[in-house]
């Protein structure tokens, strides 16, 4: 797939790809050098389903930020950051799969986890709009659009707890929330739209779908362990 | 309106490692056995197939396999004076749910609790006074002895498929094992797993500072393997995909495996899936049940399914939330100190530490559940003399690590930036060149720790959440100290380039990140019915035709994890319920 360009026929054939997936039946394993000469399958699309355009520039702003570009990976919505989240949200996960929602709502002590009466979506959505007013009163413009100095005091305010919102939102749960979404789009199977080309996983080593270490645990003591990751459509 | 169904001998409750033990078990001495599981079917074949099992955001971030909080959860606070408040999303355990349970997803350690937890109270005051322990460690004898018990542990390891090295052999010392385990009849049915580098260094290091290192014995096969009941174990592949994961290799014991699919090939087994046990019901007398009521959760219709033995397997802490559901015996009272029914609810410490090698690969993602080195010089040694510490309980000692998923797992010096260059360069840096030692705690009863019924939320079945109220008392916070000051000195004397000491867990216990899936007691077992909801055979000491299963009948919480007791206990009970209780149905132990 072309970066950032809508292709339906390759669409179409990622589509698929996905759809082998849940198909799959059988655990037969590929040839470690097969599946690494294959180009690297996204079986998800670019372009926004969740996030409305200032969101999303939001979005792009942030991961790029936490996520620079540097001899060790490209930066973050080159890897796919602000899609993974996008999907994430526009799923299940974001609908509040998982998540006990009935009230009555209290604030309860941190030991008692989350009690926001609000879905990761929800959450989302009233965050940006709260980041970006904080952003606005603070330097006059909205996160996208203030510099890298700025977003690094914003992000940090909001990482120590001390930036709030006019609101009342929960500034360091949601903050904590979008913290958690960047590492998992980072480091989670590309299939999901994240770390794509694997540069997550080819960052530190970790090989991905393909583990079959009986004998590398024994050859490989103390020894880096060579190879290109596997991933999910790798195998699909 | 319910629909009553005819009448059957047995209705397991839950179908994880003890049904499925209970059930294979009295199918095959001829009873007519239902079980009833709240969750679906699972096809080890189909379900934890690669590529797709190895998808550590589904199943890991996002707990695909564990219990559904949107559903039913429990409230949680730290003392009586809090309000508790729902536990929304999964965190600090994960209960199992589906077919085979949590010992679908569990890790595989598998150890042998000894007497030093059954005996807790006579050893203590025995050894260093009455006076030792404090006045609200509502510790106590469980009744039982190892040496009762070490049959069903062979039992269950053999049925799992547990790889390790005995350290005693009908009371031989053995070399490579530990000298402080209890005796057993013979070795552990598979040899150890190969050890990693981390479980290699840690090992040497406790070996100088005068330690017993040893491997944990866990339920990965660490080669193929048939059990004496016929199942069949692939060899372990050191995946690193093991807990919060099914097993594609069929290497790690889960009763999907092995017991289950036994009782479903015996035509006096029927398990009706989707199917939620609310309510155990009782006779006008009150000294028996008479079956549970339960929901098809496929479409909502309520059934009566009459029993003439009603057995509780589900998960330890849906056992406890059941039977207060269900107005069996006492509910327990901490401020009168009377009841039974949620008493002694405990959890586990514990401290860690994280060490930093820059000329060494560790290679954290070849590994399994179980597999790292073991020291229990502070544990189950009943000589290392507590006193000079000033607690109750013990602490076990691990090096190694289960698993290298990277996003749970990425290991960086204290300080690293968040984010940024910086963080990308220290975590490229360090992924492979850290490794763990850490530490699993006791913890013991103290009459605050308890369960009872929520007085304001409910589940989708309109019934009210159990409530729990935790926290570590002083007694914990001692070892825990003591624990951190003894890892701290292991690592350092291993020179590593830089280190996250361990600190103690002192804080107020928090259910957001994840500890252990370890949750006993709440209906724990005893020798009188004043202070124990079960006798020792695990009957009910009110009704006599109930039996509960589970880590809920542990009087108080050891440092090791609990399925080997859990099984053992089983096991024990197939037989009690075989051999005795069914032949001539009444009370096993006169109150």
């Amino acid at each position: 797939m072309k970066d950032g360009n809508f292709d339906r026929r390759e669409f179409l054939k990622s589509a698929i790809a996905g759809g082998a997936v849940a198909a799959t039946t059988t655990a037969s394993l590929p040839q470690t050098a097969h599946a690494a000469q294959q180009p690297a399958v996204t079986a998800i699309g670019t372009g926004y389903t969740f996030f409305n355009p200032d969101e999303a520039a939001f979005v792009e702003a942030l991961v790029d930020h936490m996520i620079p570009a540097d001899e060790l990976t490209p930066k973050g919505t080159d890897l796919g950051l602000n899609i993974f989240i996008d999907r994430a949200l526009a799923g299940s996960w974001g609908k509040g799969d998982r998540l006990y929602m009935q009230g009555p709502w209290k604030q309860g002590t941190p030991s008692q986890g989350y009690q926001l009466p609000l879905t990761p979506a929800d959450l989302y959505h009233a965050g940006i709009a709260a980041t970006n007013r904080y952003c606005v009163k603070t330097y006059g413009r909205v996160f996208d659009q203030i510099s890298a100095d700025q977003r690094q005091e914003v992000l940090a305010g909001l990482n120590a707890g001390k930036v709030n919102f006019d609101d009342g939102l929960a500034a360091r749960v949601f903050f904590t929330t979008v913290y958690q979404n960047v590492m998992e789009g980072m480091f989670a199977d590309p299939i999901y739209g994240g770390n794509k080309n694997k540069a997550g996983w080819k960052m530190i080593g970790f090989p991905g779908v393909i583990q079959v270490h009986a004998q590398n645990i024994v050859n490989y003591k103390n020894k880096k362990f060579p190879g290109e990751p596997t991933g999910i459509a790798d195998m699909s | 309106m319910a629909k009553k169904l005819p009448e059957v001998d047995v209705v397991l409750v839950g179908l994880g490692w003890t049904g499925g033990i209970l059930a294979k078990e009295l199918t095959e001495a001829g009873h007519k056995v239902v079980a009833l599981e709240r969750g679906a079917m699972r096809s080890p074949g189909q379900d934890f197939s690669v590529p797709l099992i190895r998808d550590e955001l589904r199943f890991s971030s996002r707990n695909d396999m564990t219990q559904n909080t949107t559903k039913d959860t429990l409230t949680i606070r730290n003392n009586p004076s809090q309000e508790a408040l729902p536990m929304r999303r999964l965190g600090s355990f994960l209960p199992g749910e589906g077919v085979g349970g949590a010992g679908v997803h569990w890790n595989g350690v598998t150890w042998r609790w000894t007497d030093m937890e059954f005996k807790v109270r006579s050893i203590y005051e025995e050894r260093y006074g009455k006076k030792y322990i404090p006045a609200d460690m509502t510790i106590q004898d469980w009744g039982i002895t190892y040496a009762e018990l070490e049959p069903y542990y062979d039992k269950f390891e053999y049925c799992a498929g547990t790889s390790g090295k005995a350290g005693n052999l009908r009371g031989v010392i053995q070399p490579g094992g530990s000298p402080f385990e209890g005796p057993r009849a013979r070795e552990y049915p598979l040899p150890p797993l190969n050890q990693s580098l981390a479980g290699d260094m840690f090992a040497e290091a406790a070996r100088n500072a005068g330690l017993h290192p040893f491997p944990r014995p866990t339920s990965n096969a660490s080669r193929a393997y048939t059990n004496p009941d016929g199942a069949k174990f692939g060899a372990c592949q050191y995946c690193g995909f093991c807990e919060r994961f099914g097993c594609e290799a069929n290497a790690k014991g889960s009763p999907l495996i092995t017991v289950i699919p036994i009782a479903m090939r015996n035509p006096n087994f029927e398990l009706r899936t989707h199917a939620w046990v609310t309510k155990v019901l009782k006779d006008s007398s009150g000294k028996r049940v008479t079956g549970v009521t339960y929901t098809n959760t496929l479409n909502g219709e309520e059934f009566e399914q009459p029993a003439g033995l009603v057995v509780l397997c589900a998960y330890a802490i849906n056992n406890v939330h059941l039977m207060l559901l269900s107005g069996i015996s006492k509910p327990y009272d901490p401020v009168a100190q009377t009841g039974v029914v949620g008493k002694n609810y405990c959890y586990q410490t514990g401290a860690g530490a994280t060490l930093f090698f820059e000329d060494k690969y560790f290679n954290p993602f070849m590994s399994t559940g179980g597999l790292s080195m073991g020291a229990d010089d502070f544990n189950t040694n009943l000589e290392f003399d507590r006193a000079k510490y000033g607690y109750v309980g013990g602490c076990s000692l691990t090096g190694g690590g289960t698993n290298g998923r990277p996003i749970a797992y990425r290991p960086l010096p204290a300080g690293t930036p968040p984010w940024g260059k910086a963080w990308k360069t220290a975590t490229a840096k360090w992924y492979n060149r850290a490794m763990s030692i850490s530490t699993s705690g006791s913890v013991m009863a103290n009459r605050y720790n308890c369960y009872d019924l929520d007085p304001t939320y409910r589940n989708a079945f309109g019934q009210p959440l159990m409530r729990m109220t935790f926290d570590y008392k002083e007694n914990e916070h001692k070892a825990s100290r003591h624990m951190a000051q003894v890892i701290n000195d292991l690592a350092k004397s291993m020179n590593p380039t830089l280190m996250n000491p361990a600190s103690a867990r002192t804080d107020p216990w928090s259910v957001v990140p994840y500890q252990s899936t370890h949750n006993t007691g709440g209906l724990i077992m005893g020798t009188n019915p004043r202070d124990s909801a079960v006798n020792t055979q695990l009957q009910s000491w009110d009704c006599h035709n109930l039996f509960i299963m589970g880590a809920c009948v542990f009087p108080h919480n050891a440092a090791y994890n609990p399925t080997g007791p859990v099984g053992a206990l089983a096991y024990r009970a197939a037989d009690t319920l075989k051999n005795q209780y069914l032949k001539n149905p009444g009370p096993l132990v006169s109150a």
